[in-house]
């Protein structure tokens, strides 16, 4: 299923899609800056040293790397479900200066993170139901986010009645229900068979382009990265740091042409050499 | 030949469908010819051996007992149920309101959890004595005896099921500045759901048990005496049928609260729940 239909419209003229934002992923101004960040986990790991990295408005931003490069605790560092140990995270002013709002933020888990005992549209309606918003008051975003994802008339279906593609739909619906500024995705599409994850992709990107959403997207797939992306951050391990930046400049959305196009197999064979570095500077033998 | 085959089929596709390969008469009828043989059996033995009553009546004779003593074992058999079902009510209430307090805080579970289990591991029959010396009535000795079996099953899978919530769905409700009370209400206590009722299946079970077994210490006689009493007295009168009777009627309400936790437990979780989901073939 493709995203549209007559509700999305709701969530299409959200305020973050009026103007200012480059839909086809041109990077704006910086949204939250990482300065020197460094975690170290009680059990004396090191998962990050002195990354710095910046988000731009608009852009599609993929953190790429081998297992233990400290990917996910980045993500998790932006959006605030992790204390840096050293250094600083910093939200541009129009985000209400240090800490963003938590509906400025969307999350999207590498499992689809649904609440079994809730119905779809119950499970979309939960960020909005912790702000306070009544069921009838939260519909119209509800189902317009439900709708955006293609799934609007599952709202009354209960998760285990969902295929694996599906049930990560409705977790990325629940994460645009709030229409946040930035959407952060940890390897959301890890788990799905190939078909799934191209469809996904290009859904995805119809609906990062419509809402103009800035999205930060974990992966471990190099070809995910190059078709997706604006800018790739290729990260090595132990410590976690940024090795190398990619910048794809193919405009979004993309499609079948894209996946055909020279650009596209010079930006995978790029990030190939450089994940391929990230490797090998870490020393892992066993990878 | 042709006009019915459709029809054969359709039936037979919505009797393998009722219940996965038996059909549904097949279900209750098996059991009830597995009951009647066995009752035959039983007096079958009785009649070629020439059993005496007072070592083991003939099923009449428990059937006779069961309806000329039905106004000593009728009001016995609605102590016992008080007892029980006051028990497990104070259980659950009880349990849940003991694991949502310990799950607030590392800090009240560690200070209270040792007596939890201290209660549940000392023998019920070793601590009646003690709880019939000090409690105002026997009526609520047996329900303190009671309570204290039936409490730990509810206590502690709903402490487990508080627990078991999905990281990923908590860190969500962090993300979206979810109160803590509002993490509690939407996200542990529907999880601990499946939990809970698991142990309100095995507390159903336990707090009938205790019953039994603290009026046994007890041997409370006259007007509060429960069934199990009675079974006491019909052995020492050696009235065997009689005991067999209340032993019946003992049995029967077991069944009755383990089916009546059990259909609470399927309508709970029939939507959404592993557990009450048939397994596509």
């Amino acid at each position: 299923m493709r995203p549209g239909g007559a509700q999305a419209a709701a969530l299409a003229s959200s305020p973050s899609a009026a103007g200012e934002t480059p839909a086809d992923g041109r990077a704006g101004a910086p949204i939250v800056r990482l300065a020197g960040v460094g975690k170290r986990f009680a059990n004396g790991v090191t998962a990050l040293a002195g990354l710095d990295l910046t988000v731009r408005q608009g852009e599609f931003l993929s953190l790429l790397g081998p297992s233990g490069c400290g990917k996910s605790t980045a993500l998790r560092i932006i959006a605030g479900l992790a204390d840096p140990s050293s250094g600083t995270v910093e939200w541009s002013r129009d985000t209400g200066g240090g800490v963003p709002g938590a509906h400025d933020i969307g999350f999207v888990f590498q499992e689809p993170t649904l609440m079994p005992w809730a119905t779809v549209f119950a499970n979309v309606w939960l960020p909005l139901r912790l702000k306070g918003v009544s069921r009838h008051s939260a519909r119209d975003d509800v189902m317009g986010a439900l709708a955006l994802v293609g799934l609007d008339r599952f709202a009354d279906a209960y998760p285990r009645e969902l295929s694996g593609g599906m049930k990560m739909r409705v977790s990325i619906a629940r994460a645009l229900v709030t229409r946040p500024r930035i959407l952060l995705m940890d390897e959301p599409f890890a788990a799905l068979d190939e078909i799934t994850r191209q469809r996904l992709n290009d859904d995805l990107l119809a609906i990062k382009v419509r809402l103009g959403t800035t999205v930060v997207f974990v992966t471990h797939s190099v070809f995910e990265s190059a078709y997706l992306s604006t800018r790739i951050v290729v990260m090595a391990a132990r410590p976690g740091r940024l090795l190398e930046t990619i910048d794809v400049t193919a405009p979004l959305p993309r499609g079948q042409d894209f996946r055909m196009s020279a650009l596209y197999h010079e930006a995978c064979e790029e990030t190939s050499r450089a994940l391929q570095a990230a490797i090998v500077t870490a020393g892992d033998s066993h990878l | 030949m042709a006009a019915t085959a459709p029809h054969d089929a359709a039936d037979e596709a919505t009797a393998v469908h009722a219940a996965g390969g038996v059909s549904r008469t097949m279900r209750i009828l098996v059991p009830v010819i597995m009951l009647a043989l066995v009752v035959i059996a039983w007096w079958g033995i009785v009649i070629a051996y020439q059993i005496p009553r007072y070592i083991l009546p003939s099923p009449a004779d428990v059937a006779v007992a069961m309806v000329t003593d039905w106004p000593i074992l009728g009001r016995s058999l609605l102590n016992t149920l008080w007892t029980t079902f006051a028990a497990l009510a104070l259980a659950l209430t009880g349990g849940v309101a003991l694991a949502i307090l310990m799950a607030q805080s590392k800090w009240i579970e560690l200070a209270l959890y040792p007596y939890a289990v201290i209660l549940q591991v000392t023998p019920i029959v070793a601590i009646a004595p003690l709880i019939l010396i000090y409690a105002p009535s026997t009526e609520f000795a047996l329900l303190l005896c009671a309570w204290i079996v039936a409490f730990f099953p509810v206590l502690s899978n709903t402490t487990a099921g508080l627990k078991s919530v999905d990281h990923n769905l908590l860190d969500l409700f962090q993300l979206y500045g979810a109160s803590r009370w509002r993490t509690l209400w939407y996200l542990q206590i529907p999880a601990a759901l499946p939990f809970f009722l698991a142990g309100l299946k095995i507390a159903g079970g336990l707090a009938l048990i205790a019953a039994v077994v603290a009026e046994f210490a007890a041997g409370s006689a006259g007007a509060g005496s429960g069934l199990a009493f009675r079974l006491l007295e019909s052995q020492y009168r050696l009235n065997i049928p009689r005991l067999f009777a209340a032993l019946i009627l003992l049995s029967l309400t077991g069944v009755v609260i383990f089916a009546m936790t059990s259909l609470v437990s399927h309508l709970l979780l029939r939507r959404w729940h592993e557990s009450a989901l048939p397994r596509d073939r």
